[in-house]
């Protein structure tokens, strides 16, 4: 790690270009290292390992969502005061991890920053399977599993129309569209890469499945002309939803007048949070994803360092967002909401509330140092803190507001049940068996992509080339 | 190698058309396929007896209440017991092949086994008496039972269908003393007369969801 070719990227030189990938540099190695972990007889070891835990817990997740639909929703800890529990706190969580995945392949694609491109189809992946987790727990909440198309505006005999002044209502439109265009950006992406696994294919079975999902993708000029039009028009699409979506989350509390929830800070402070959080997950999965599949050179350090300065600036916005609640809960003057923060920093559950500034606000303090920025096990342990800290900031909000509001008399204490937690705990089975699933089958890194910042994809002076350095 | 042969770009229109046809297919479906419109109306089961209200409250012209007894003071409007059939068969048609089951009713009383015919969902409270002492009219909801030789749904009973009459009863109030006549005609646009009878009555029918979902 020492003798790390990022170390090229010349900052008293304006006008050099990154080295943004490692190792052989020429267009068919890049090829050849991303197909070659979907076109190995075999996956290494530690997948078998790996995925025979991880289904084991989705199946424990399907077995707990039966439980739960044919015996009603009493299973879980929710009662009065508290109605909503551990199924909102990891619906938030799950909705939460899913914007890093958009922010680093629309909003990074819009700024130019080109080192996205090794990491962005992985990230995008994430962010479907952790919408799928966060989709889950709404739908199956209502408790009536069956009844859940109520939530769109479907003309029925009732003359039942969704509540339009809903903020619940406005999460249902937010997370379905963040879902359906980060699904349709994702796969996008993919398509000239599975035309590539297509093309090398050497069973009838794979010629066809990827055929198939390829479109019949031939790498013609008009295609990529298409394409690149498509993908711009679709970033753009995707860019205010990072910034929408998790708005709108915040809004199921903020329009409420449950103190704590009602402060107009929730949008930003949400945001700035989802994008904390989503990138720590990143971290957490790619550290050992690059190991498992020998894609170091194409993740390299950079890229993990580069969004660990990303989880640095969002860390210090949340500490700053949980300063400023304090602050105004103050200086508002309203001895309710001054109550509420009084009792969620020394109240019946301080222990989350501080467990929660640690992971948050201290732990990710360390990233300053680049020693441990681009140390791996630091990293992966900060990542793992930042995990933590944002269930227990979700956790911390929910449920310190609901068992202590205006009435006294109806203050209550939250304990979840064994199928609260085995649910949580099979979400995490169901989001990882589908990352590895993907690792397996699906080309981890945009090839086609990563092939536009190699020196041979700019002869004039390209990426971390010597030339570059001093061209301009 | 393509998987897709050339001709598959003239599937292409097809597919979004295909697409959108699926969408207004699903929403055509919940709103008119799973309506109770469509799915119950014109339910008429066959009785164990094939008793004809066409004959005994049109013909002979029985008022509804003299089987249906309890509609006027309870939720339920009361299937007659077996008793009040015996009232006159005791002596009309004794022999009668078709009233088989009401005479063995009559000796082991065991109830004779009707079939439901308007059956609400469990999970809503309707009353009777509510609707029948303010002039809601028996036609309104059961149709010209009169005319019926085997009675049948005539109306949807959906949820929607009790609010548009919560939302607008004038049109189908009457007099009460006129609430089982089966060929009353107003002599005034009935919904003026329905007004009136809402202002003497002072009836606003609720529509909020624990007026009926209890």
């Amino acid at each position: 790690m020492t003798a790390n070719p990022t170390s090229a990227l010349h900052l008293d030189e304006p006008y050099a270009r990154p080295i943004l990938i490692d190792g052989d540099r020429d267009l068919a190695s890049v090829t050849r290292r991303v197909c070659g972990v979907v076109e190995a007889p075999k996956p290494p070891r530690a997948w078998y390992i790996a995925i025979t835990i991880t289904s084991a817990m989705t199946v424990m997740l399907f077995a707990m969502v039966a439980y739960l639909i044919v015996t009603g929703v009493g299973v879980w800890g929710n009662n009065s005061p508290a109605f909503w529990g551990w199924d909102i706190v990891n619906f938030v969580f799950w909705v939460g991890i899913a914007h890093a995945g958009t922010l680093i392949s629309a909003i990074l694609f819009l700024l130019r920053q080109k080192w996205r491109t090794s990491i962005n189809r992985a990230a995008e992946a994430m962010t479907l399977f952790a919408v799928c987790c966060a989709g889950l727990y709404p739908s199956i909440h209502v408790g009536r599993v069956w009844l859940a198309y109520w939530l769109f505006p479907v003309p029925n005999q009732m003359q039942m129309w969704p509540n339009f002044r809903s903020p619940l209502l406005w999460d249902v439109f937010a997370v379905s569209t963040y879902a359906i265009v980060s699904l349709l950006f994702w796969y996008m992406g993919l398509v000239p890469d599975l035309a590539t696994l297509r093309d090398r294919a050497t069973t009838k079975l794979r010629k066809g499945l990827y055929g198939f999902f390829a479109l019949g993708w031939c790498g013609s000029a008009r295609h990529w002309q298409r394409y690149e039009r498509a993908y711009l028009i679709l970033a753009a699409l995707a860019t205010p939803l990072v910034l929408s979506v998790h708005s709108v989350v915040s809004f199921d509390f903020a329009v409420s007048q449950v103190p704590g929830w009602h402060t107009t800070i929730f949008p930003p402070y949400f945001v700035a949070g989802a994008i904390f959080s989503g990138f720590g997950m990143v971290v957490t999965t790619m550290v050992p994803a690059r190991e498992l599949f020998g894609l170091k050179e194409l993740v390299t350090l950079k890229h993990l360092e580069n969004m660990n300065k990303v989880i640095l600036a969002t860390g210090s916005m949340v500490g700053l967002a949980y300063a400023t609640e304090f602050f105004i809960a103050w200086y508002g003057g309203n001895p309710y909401e001054r109550f509420v923060f009084l009792n969620r920093a020394l109240g019946p559950y301080w222990w989350a509330y501080w467990l929660m500034v640690f992971c948050n606000v201290v732990a990710p303090q360390f990233l300053w140092f680049k020693k441990i920025r681009t140390s791996l096990w630091t990293m992966f342990v900060i990542s793992i803190f930042v995990n933590i800290g944002m269930w227990l900031e979700r956790f911390v909000i929910v449920v310190t507001s609901l068992t202590r509001d205006y009435l006294p008399t109806s203050w209550g204490y939250f304990k979840p049940t064994a199928v609260d937690v085995c649910t949580f705990a099979g979400t995490f089975g169901l989001f990882l068996t589908l990352f590895l699933l993907f690792c397996r089958f699906l080309p981890m890194v945009a090839i086609a992509e990563v092939k536009t910042v190699l020196p041979a994809a700019h002869p004039h002076g390209g990426h971390g080339s010597k030339e570059g350095a001093h061209h301009g | 190698m393509n998987f897709f042969p050339k001709w598959c770009n003239g599937l292409r229109t097809l597919a979004g058309a295909g697409a959108a046809a699926a969408g207004l297919y699903v929403v055509a479906l919940v709103a008119y396929g799973a309506s109770p419109k469509t799915l119950n109306v014109g339910f008429a089961p066959e009785q164990p007896v094939p008793f004809s209200h066409a004959m005994h409250a049109g013909e002979l012209g029985l008022d509804c209440r003299y089987c249906h007894t309890t509609v006027e003071h309870g939720a339920r409007a009361a299937i007659p017991p077996t008793e009040t059939c015996m009232n006159c068969h005791t002596r009309i048609r004794p022999q009668s092949e078709l009233l088989a089951p009401v005479f063995a009713s009559w000796s082991d009383g065991a109830s004779v086994r009707w079939k439901r015919v308007h059956d609400l969902p469990d999970y809503v409270y309707f009353d009777h008496s509510a609707h029948v002492t303010r002039g809601v009219a028996c036609i309104s909801c059961h149709g010209r039972v009169d005319t019926m030789e085997r009675v049948r749904q005539e109306q949807p009973l959906s949820m929607g269908w009790c609010l548009d009459c919560h939302r607008n009863p004038t049109p189908n109030l009457r007099p009460p003393e006129f609430v089982t006549a089966m060929e009353w005609t107003p002599d005034r646009p009935a919904a003026e007369i329905g007004a009136e009878i809402a202002q003497a009555k002072n009836i606003q029918p609720s529509t909020d969801c624990s007026t009926c979902h209890r």
